[in-house]
């Protein structure tokens, strides 16, 4: 598959602020991109990038194989919808919709049933006639997508559109948009600082952190395989354990937990200090009358906190600075331990990712 | 480069549409008062103008007492009539932040400013009908028989100055004082009860000093213009009233004398300026971090 | 009730404020040449004098011209800054915005003074309504910009980037969105600059021309006791005409939060 959008070594700066360093990135069409990170590194930049709205400081930006240098925001093949919303607030719904078809040649006929297909789309079919500013928030971004969508761009440009919902809300616009995008087919660039969204949603996500990219892979890897401790710390939980490496085959000395064998495909550094990751839901305590794990430590109980569906337990283990975070499903008939008890953790190797920096 | 690189920057967009208007201040406002300052270091001649640079008009200024004196009473009269104002409208500001329901403020705000945009001409006038010998005041007096003749300490003099501009000042004071109020978060106020203050003392160690930038404000939106008023004291001051806006009213346009005009002119100005900043140095500790 | 001496304290505030007005339309239809109590019976013959006085029609003329000009420009150099005050900082744009504030702060008289030397002694023009003209538009863009802002400021920037980002050029999105976001505020400032200038004396008093403005004429007025009724009448008339137009104003301002879909916060300024 080619490249729809193809970015190379992108640079903004604002004044004494450098918002975008080097970014370089590839994203296929058809696909559903998540830019992802902490508030302020330049994610919303990176996309207004993209739609025209900000010019580069330097490097380029191809959208299916044409520059977009000097090319403005009515002239590119892509759509925004605001973190705002954005909503003409002096228009109703369906003059909002067909804001962007002013210069279309079709009839006023064909241009109105057009508008209620895209309402109809998002699930406003019939509320052409109400003005914008009576809108609830939900209401309010249906209407923005409406009129991105309308006008088929090439790339659809999402700006933390969920993030202003409430959570039921927010869940069952996930799928929507999900659904929407393999409706239609559209290339799809969501911005969040969300990583559940992101995770959920994406084919592939680009995790950004101080305007550069920290790793660039589709959700399971970057759950996994987190490149870096950043990106590993971002995504999801994880202990983060010093270690040594004992041979060049994967041979380690872990901390608090003794010698292990890492999985062969991770690349190794050259030797020395280490650090090592291990998701707490690779870890476990163990209840009399559980199969005996791989591998087994002791430890003490820190910390209780209860999720309701699953219990979040901090173990102390001797030889490790920090507790561990050990997440247990609250199964039928499983006890929920107290601060204090000393517990036998059960662990697996092939669990453990190596980090870089 | 050049200018389509300039407008591409919102910044240097913004600086082409201000463009406009600052041009325009500065070619009507700082360049005529450079004018003003030029013209004041000149004297006039009958009908032309001497154009040496000579101290003439400042020593005539400071060597006759009349125009001190003017000056004198000016700034007495715009310092009290300030005072008056403001004091009598922070109650009313307070009054409108505090105690009116949000969707009513605004029906207030309107009643208020009404007053202020019909002729401010007849309104002067007005007053003195309303002070005058056979005014309301002395009518209804006499009517109620609480008095035989009627009183003339009322009109034509300093006194008559001060009630006629304090009363047309008084929404420019209650304005920005409200705008003070209105801008205080209200949990403060609730804050300083919960640590123990009472009603009064949370308004004297909270809301008044949350309140000064918009004092401060009232005070020089009051105290300069009326400066510069010539109309109230001709009207209203009578002999003993007038004030240093008419002497330069009649050095430009009845003894044509342009120069010595726009000497006072400096003169005054420097000092309402000088005083203004004073009165904002001084008050300089309640204005700091906040808009 | 709480706060109630301090309501009637407002209240009595507010009878201050209206007393001299409310004397207006008692003599405008009071059947007697001197200004003064007791009333003496009812009539309408001043507003008749009014009519068939063709110095104050000229006057009127005169004054409408000068503040229907002043309204269009100084609400057109309000746009102009508004705009750029609610766009990105550049070096140096917090003091120019200050600067074209500066008129609100000076006093009248020294605007009035130093636009008459300039006018006359530098550029030896003859006073006509466009000096006046020009007076009054500095003296009302701060005016202008102060409503103006209030209208751009809560405007999301991102609205008239959306129109771009569906098609349209600067210049389009800012007609079609911008513009009649705006337009309330730019109805209310005109009219506020209309008012403003129709009643300004001070500086007019200096610049004017040969032809007089309503306010230097009955300036002229006041001179001569037997013509204060007819300043009376004249007076009731433009009270009741700049409380119609404020109302008009206030319904435009409001209007314009309401199609923001923004909570009204207060009045003008
Ligand atoms: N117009 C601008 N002028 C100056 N600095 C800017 C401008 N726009 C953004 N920045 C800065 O660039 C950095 C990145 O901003 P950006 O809006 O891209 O962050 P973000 O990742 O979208 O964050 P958030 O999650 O909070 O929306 C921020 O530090 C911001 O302060
Ligand atoms: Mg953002």
């Amino acid at each position: 598959m080619t490249a729809l959008i193809e970015l190379k070594s992108v640079e903004k700066h604002y004044g004494d602020y450098h918002a975008l360093r080097g970014i370089d990135l590839e994203i296929r069409a058809g696909e559903f991109f998540s830019l992802l990170g902490p508030s302020g590194c330049g994610k919303t930049t990176l996309l207004r990038t993209i739609a025209g709205l900000e010019e580069v400081s330097s490097g380029t930006i191809r959208i299916d194989g044409r520059d977009m240098k000097g090319v403005a925001a009515n002239h590119r093949p892509t759509n925004m919808v605001f973190q705002s919303y954005a909503v003409f607030p002096h228009l109703s719904v369906a003059e909002n919709v067909g804001f962007g078809l002013r210069r279309d040649p079709r009839s006023k006929v064909e241009k109105a049933r057009a508008v209620e297909q895209a309402l109809e789309m998002v699930g406003l079919g019939g509320y052409g006639k109400r003005r914008a500013h009576a809108l609830s928030g939900g209401q309010r971004q249906r209407v923005a997508l409406a009129r991105a969508l309308i006008l088929e761009p090439k790339v659809l440009l999402l700006d933390e559109p969920l993030s202003a919902l409430d959570r039921l809300m927010r869940e069952q616009m996930q799928l929507e948009l999900m659904r929407l995008q393999r409706q239609v087919g559209i290339t799809f660039i969501l911005v969040t600082h969300d990583q559940e969204e992101a995770l959920v949603m994406s084919d592939r996500i680009a995790v950004m952190f101080d305007g550069q990219i920290g790793q660039l892979a589709d959700p399971e890897t970057l759950y996994r395989k987190p490149a870096n401790r950043r990106v590993a710390q971002f995504i999801g939980k994880m202990n983060f354990l010093p270690g040594r490496m004992l041979d060049q085959r994967g041979a380690i000395e872990v901390a608090g937990l003794g010698r292990a064998e890492l999985a062969p495909e991770q690349a190794l550094p050259a030797g020395g200090e280490i650090t090592v990751g291990l998701r707490p839901e690779t870890l476990a305590i163990l209840f009399d009358g559980d199969t005996a794990p791989r591998r087994e430590t002791r430890g003490t109980v820190a910390e209780v906190v209860y999720y309701g569906d699953m219990t979040y337990y901090e173990v102390r283990v001797d030889g490790i600075d920090r507790p561990l975070t050990v997440s247990m499903k609250n199964l039928i008939g499983r006890p929920v331990l107290e601060v204090g008890a000393t517990t036998r953790l059960a662990w697996d190797e092939r669990a453990l990712v190596l980090l870089t920096a | 480069m050049g200018l389509g690189n300039f407008t591409k920057s919102e910044g240097g967009r913004a600086a082409m549409l201000l463009a406009p208007p600052f041009f325009y201040a500065l070619a009507l406002l700082a360049l005529p008062i450079l004018a003003v300052v030029l013209f004041s270091f000149w004297t006039q001649d009958f009908m032309t103008i001497d154009t040496s640079f000579t101290l003439a008009n400042y020593r005539e200024f400071f060597d006759k007492p009349i125009y001190t004196v003017l000056l004198g009473r000016s700034l007495m009269v715009s310092g009290i009539v300030t005072l008056v104002t403001v004091v009598l409208a922070f109650p009313v500001a307070y009054f409108l932040s505090f105690h009116v329901r949000p969707e009513r403020k605004s029906l207030w705000l309107f009643l208020i400013t009404i007053p202020f945009w019909t002729s401010y001409l007849i309104r002067v006038f007005l007053w003195k009908v309303i002070l005058g010998y056979n005014g309301v005041i002395n009518s209804g007096l006499i009517g109620a028989g609480i008095i035989d003749e009627p009183l003339s300490f009322i009109l034509y003099n300093v006194n008559a100055v001060i009630i006629t501009l304090a009363h047309a000042f008084a929404p420019f004071a209650i304005l920005p004082i409200f705008v003070a109020l209105e801008k205080i978060d209200r949990s403060l106020i609730e804050a300083s009860r919960d640590l123990g203050e009472t009603r009064l003392t949370t308004f004297f160690r909270v809301t008044l000093p949350l309140s000064m930038p918009g004092l401060v404000a009232a005070v020089l939106i009051v105290f300069i213009p009326t400066i510069g008023d010539y109309v109230t004291p001709e009207l209203m001051g009578g002999a003993g009233g007038k004030l240093i806006a008419n002497m330069i009213q009649t050095q430009f346009l009845q003894l044509n004398n342009a120069p010595m005009g726009a000497a006072i002119a400096i003169v005054a100005m420097i000092c309402v300026t000088a005083i203004a900043l004073a009165f904002v140095m001084l008050n300089r500790r309640w204005l700091r971090g906040r808009g | 009730m709480k706060g109630l001496p301090l309501r009637v304290y407002a209240i009595l505030y507010l009878l201050f404020l209206y007393a001299p007005i409310a004397l207006l339309p008692l003599f405008a239809f009071n059947d007697a040449t001197i200004i003064a109590f007791p009333l003496k019976g009812f009539t309408t013959h001043w507003f008749g004098d009014l009519a068939g006085n063709a110095a104050l029609r000229q006057a009127v003329g005169n004054s409408l011209f000068i503040a229907a000009m002043t309204a269009i420009f100084a609400t057109l150099l309000g746009i102009c800054a508004a705009r750029a005050g609610a766009m990105a900082r550049f070096p140096g744009k917090g003091g120019i915005l200050g600067f074209v504030m500066l008129p609100l702060v000076l006093p009248e008289i020294i605007v009035a003074v130093s636009l008459l030397i300039v006018m006359r002694q530098v550029l030896g023009l003859n006073l006509s309504n466009w000096t006046v003209i020009a007076a009054h538009v500095l003296i009302c863009t701060p005016f202008s910009i102060a409503i103006l802002n209030g209208a751009f400021q809560n405007l999301d920037p991102s609205i008239e980037e959306a129109a771009m980002d569906l098609g349209e050029s600067r210049l389009s999105a800012f007609r079609l969105v911008t513009l009649p976001l705006v337009m309330p505020g730019i109805v209310s400032s005109m009219l506020i600059a209309f008012t403003i200038s129709l009643d300004e004396f001070i500086i007019a008093f200096f610049l004017t021309g040969a032809n007089p403005t309503m306010p230097v004429y009955i300036w002229g007025l006041l001179r001569f006791p037997a013509q204060l009724p007819v300043v009376m009448a004249l007076g009731t008339i433009l009270v009741t005409l700049s409380v119609v137009l404020l109302v008009i104003a206030e319904l435009f301002r409001r209007r314009g939060l309401a199609r923001a879909g923004i909570k009204d916060t207060g009045g003008f300024l």
